[in-house]
């Protein structure tokens, strides 16, 4: 499906990480692919894998994770056949990435000014002065108030809001084509979020930078997603845009995730929660991760629920669902 | 829909109740698993056990008596400082068999080495309990009242510590006189102060924690609650500097012994074997080298226990 | 900042206070007359009753602490009781040994230490990191005095007609001395002044007077004669040192903020180099004052071993002659030396961690 102003595909991406009781699979054979200036979220609980999926493609894992197989194609390139010293001319520059906690993210022995600069001085061959010139603007830009002497602040002395604009102002210092943003509201204030979240939106309108947003948050998604990848125990279970899935979800983990959403001024003695928790990812029962805790399964498929796991069934080009109760739908 | 509430709940009920079911792993078996599991952790548990044979079975494992003066007591005429002979590696049968050679004073050096592990932990235990008690004692009450008896506590603390520590040993040896006993009481004035401070820590720690207010606010005596809560929460990093403490004892002790303010001779000592033999290093090497490689593998061996002890009691590391 | 500098320089005046106290109570409850003890046991009553007043041991307990606070805060140490020498003229001549020595100490220490542990860090859980480690739980384990004697027979006799030999004892080659700078250059200097005592001082480090007045040969003979006492003293902290470098880069290597550094592109060296060791560093340099005093502590047995006139040999013979002015003033200079590099290190810390200084 390669498109012009398709930015990023990966196709058939698994990551394990070696354990103190053998490798264990963290992220099994998902596909996506990103366009220009779209925002696709991946959403999913803790532990399903998306962050991992994410430090995969940058080749961020720790030392215990490898890619066991799968392909990036970013820009005609294969970002999991590159070695370090390539990627690194990707990174911070085509392809930027920020995390969850903006302050223990920052340097804390580094002055903020120079932190930013860094990237200019990296990637754009500027001096130290030029570089924290244009750091100056940067901070302009993602509205930091009193931005002169932000510059000479240590990352300590910054607010969870104001950090995190100051990852924003790095990552999208020199125009990337990618932006994915690990979790990036989740230790701030609700307030601060939705700042962030539209200065987020905001810079992406000017950029037409594409972002990869990974969240848990059900809000969120609806807030800034295009479209919607949805993870379970490191597997996709549903995609598809984000009205389609948040209106119509077919799988029933995702069904299971909108129903447990609280509706303000509605009566209820006891909330929607899921039963049951999820699968430990070294012992992965042999059939559909999910099936112990659904509820929709009925007889018909049981047999195969329990022993074998589904394929992903397209519904039609932009929706699909990882459920063998779509089998006869495709 | 309320036939789907049913559903769940019982689905709910079962799953939760599979959870409840898994036994909870014991901290003590999860320990020494893991401390075994490393292997500084084994090394050193294996090397002070066989020190501690080795003590204890001195009267067995030595073909000498560590003070007996061999003078005219062998067949063959001894030279002083002999060098070791052993049999197996071809000295000569008709010269009687000394592993580790003669002293300065005709006596078997093997069989002192050995009797010297005896003297070497107990100055690592008793100079370590001392300090504990001591420390753990001191730091508690100062963590616990705080005020004027923290600062005071504090300060002295301070003093002790403003001191390089083998030099205020040796001063307060030198008032106190030269002596094991004397060595040992200096040791532990000087390593007293790391276990006050670390237990003033934790307990300052633990002395916020909601349950110990809780506790005071409905009536419990402050003793007891210092005794019976905060103080077992706070031993780990106490029994790992502890251990470490005991490396560190036998080495301060040596060195005492070894400038003659420690055990004196003939007190089969290995820092005082040390120091009686060290201007004959040149013609005698053997009387330096066997002592000082008693000391480093003793020590070595509490280091190495301690290292793994530490490993394994780390909180941060999660199965 | 200066708030910070402040305050631990205030908190350092009960410390010097207490220290004051401590070496005065101590060297006073020394059992033993001193007057005894250097004049021996046949001296009259009347022959250590002028003795006593010489020395002003016949005053009351507190008079005599006044008055010794008052001169030590003056440097004025008094004579020492079994030489008849002024005490500061002593410690001009000694000081210099102990410092070198434990200069050069911590100098190799920190090199050596930082290096490996960095370099067993980077190759973490390879054989290198491995033996690193062994060796370095070896180190510590290592009696300074032993490894000094171990190497003095290795490299001072075993090695004897070979070029590794080392002089296994004394500071210079028997036959050469040392000319202090300022007589090199010619500078009129009168002799007992507090002038030439400072000179002296300095010209008593004997690799610092040879360096800057261009002197090669004693240059390389008082190197060669520092090599193996350096060597041996240096031992256990340059592991402890080693094991902290280690342990703590391996931790700094994890935290999100190195993460962040290679999402920006940096270069995985420069990742290490600008962002990694600098945090580090830090518990390094907390532990650096203690390990001072482990070397000053250390450089009494040193010099023991190796035949150096330093501090703390003469500090150890003094007790033995209860020389009380020696064993004040050393003890006193050891333990303000030592308090005056924790404040040091303290200071210096707040300057590479930025987090300290809102306290």
């Amino acid at each position: 499906m390669s498109n012009q102003s398709t930015q990023l595909e990966v196709k058939n991406l698994t990551t394990c990480f070696k354990t103190s009781k053998g490798d264990v699979v963290a992220v099994d054979d998902i596909s996506f692919s990103i366009k220009k200036g779209e925002t696709l979220c991946i959403v999913g609980e803790s532990g399903c894998g998306k962050s991992v999926s994410a430090l995969s493609v940058m080749g961020l894992l720790p030392t215990s994770g490898y890619v066991k197989s799968g392909s990036a194609i970013f820009q005609n390139n294969d970002l999991l056949l590159m070695s370090s010293k390539e990627l690194e001319k990707f990174r911070g520059n085509r392809l930027s990435m920020i995390f969850q906690d903006p302050g223990s993210s920052l340097n804390p022995v580094m002055r903020v000014g120079d932190q930013v600069s860094e990237i200019f001085q990296i990637h754009l061959n500027m001096s130290k002065h030029e570089g924290l010139e244009k750091a100056l603007e940067m901070l302009k830009q993602v509205e930091i108030p009193d931005p002169e002497s932000r510059m000479l602040a240590f990352p300590h002395e910054l607010s969870g809001g104001m950090a995190q604009r100051i990852m924003i102002a790095i990552a999208l210092a020199c125009n990337p084509d990618i932006l994915i943003a690990d979790e990036p509201t989740t230790a701030l204030d609700v307030t601060i979020q939705s700042q962030i979240l539209n200065l987020m939106s905001e810079m992406q309108l000017k950029t037409q930078t594409a972002i990869i947003l990974i969240t848990h948050d059900l809000g969120v998604v609806a807030e800034m997603a295009d479209n919607v990848l949805v993870m379970y125990c490191g597997q996709i279970v549903e995609y598809g845009d984000v009205k389609t899935v948040f209106n119509s979800p077919i799988h029933p983990y995702t069904k299971a995730l909108m129903k447990s959403i609280p509706v303000i001024g509605k009566k209820t003695r006891r909330l929607d929660a899921i039963p049951g928790r999820v699968p430990s990812l070294d012992m992965l029962p042999s059939g559909c991760r999910f099936e112990k805790r659904c509820i929709e399964k009925n007889n018909y498929v049981l047999t195969n629920c329990q022993n074998k796991i589904p394929p992903i069934f397209s519904l039609d080009s932009l929706h699909g669902s990882r459920c063998w109760l779509e089998k006869g739908n495709e | 829909m309320s036939k789907l509430g049913k559903v769940s709940k019982n689905l709910s009920d079962n799953l939760d109740e599979e959870l409840l079911l898994q036994k909870p792993v014991s901290v003590w078996k999860r320990t020494i698993k893991r401390l075994l599991s490393k292997r500084s952790g084994k090394i050193g548990l294996l090397l002070i056990c066989v020190i501690f044979v080795i003590a204890i079975a001195a009267p067995i494992i030595a073909p000498y008596d560590p003070q007996e003066v061999l003078i005219g007591k062998e067949v063959v005429k001894l030279k002083k400082r002999e060098a070791p002979c052993i049999h197996v590696f071809g000295c000569d049968k008709v010269k009687p068999q000394h592993i580790m050679g003669i002293d300065g004073n005709y006596r078997d050096q093997f069989s002192r080495i050995i009797y010297g592990s005896r003297i070497s932990l107990s100055i690592g235990f008793s100079t370590v309990s001392f300090a504990v008690v001591g420390g753990v004692l001191l730091g508690a009450l100062a963590a616990f009242f705080g005020g004027w008896i923290d600062n005071i506590i504090m300060r002295m603390m301070d003093v002790i510590l403003g001191f390089p520590s083998l030099l205020l040993a040796i001063a307060i040896v030198a008032v106190l006189g030269p002596g094991i006993r004397n060595a040992l009481l200096a040791i532990a004035i000087v390593t007293l102060p790391a276990y006050a401070r670390l237990t003033r820590a934790s307990v300052l720690t633990v002395k916020e924690l909601d349950y110990v207010k809780a506790s005071l606010a409905l009536g419990a005596s402050p003793t007891r609650l210092l005794l019976f809560r905060i103080l077992p929460n706070s031993l780990t990093p106490i029994v790992v500097l502890a251990t470490l403490g005991i490396a560190t004892a036998i080495l301060d002790a040596a060195g005492l012994s070894f400038l003659g303010l420690g055990a004196q001779p003939p007190t089969p000592e290995w820092g005082t074997m040390l120091g009686s033999e060290r201007n004959q290093v040149f013609s005698a090497p053997h009387l330096v080298f066997f002592p000082g490689i008693a000391i480093m593998i003793t020590v070595l061996a509490f280091n190495l226990f301690g290292d793994g002890l530490r490993d394994a009691l780390d909180p941060r590391l999660n199965d | 900042m200066i708030t910070y500098i402040l305050k631990r320089l205030l908190i350092s005046i009960p410390v010097l206070f207490g220290i004051l106290l401590v070496t005065f109570v101590l060297a006073r409850l020394i059992p033993g007359d001193p007057c005894k003890a250097i004049l021996g046991e046949k001296a009259t009553v009347e022959v250590c009753e002028k003795f006593e007043k010489r020395f002003g041991l016949d005053k009351p307990i507190h008079t005599q602490f006044l008055l010794y606070s008052k001169k030590i805060v003056l440097a004025d140490f008094g004579n020492s009781i079994r030489f008849s020498r002024p005490v500061s003229q002593i410690l001009v001549e000694r000081f210099p040994v102990t410092i070198e020595l434990a200069l050069g100490g911590l100098v190799v220490a920190i090199l050596a230490g930082v290096s490996l542990g960095i370099i067993s860090a980077l190759k973490h859980n390879t054989p290198v990191d491995v033996g690193t480690m062994v060796l370095a739980n070896v180190g510590i384990s290592m009696p300074v005095f032993w490894l000094g004697l171990m190497l003095a027979y290795l490299f001072g006799l075993l090695l004897k007609d070979t070029i590794f030999w080392l002089p296994p004892s004394g500071r210079l080659t028997a036959g050469l001395s040392s000319i202090p700078f300022f007589e090199v250059w010619g500078w009129e200097v009168l002799k007992g002044t507090t002038k030439s005592k400072f000179l002296e001082f300095f010209a008593n480090h004997y690799i610092f007077n040879a360096l800057i007045t261009g002197n090669w040969e004693i240059f390389k003979d008082a190197i060669r004669h520092m090599i193996l006492p350096v060597i041996a003293l240096s031992t256990i902290p340059m592991a402890i040192i080693a094991r902290i470098t280690r342990s703590s880069l391996l931790e700094v290597l994890g935290r999100d903020y190195i993460r962040t550094a290679k999402a920006k592109g940096v270069k995985s060296k420069n990742v290490v180099s600008k962002h990694a060791l600098r945090n580090a560093m830090l518990p390094v340099v907390t532990i650096l004052g203690l390990q001072m005093g482990g070397l000053l502590s250390g450089a009494v047995l040193t010099e023991t071993v190796f035949g150096l006139s330093g501090v703390g040999r003469m500090l150890v013979e003094a007790i033995y002659a209860r020389d009380y002015p020696i064993i004040q003033a050393f003890t006193v200079m050891i333990a303000v030396t030592y308090m005056f590099i924790n404040l040091l290190v303290d200071i210096s810390y707040g300057f590479l961690d930025p987090r300290v200084r809102l306290e």
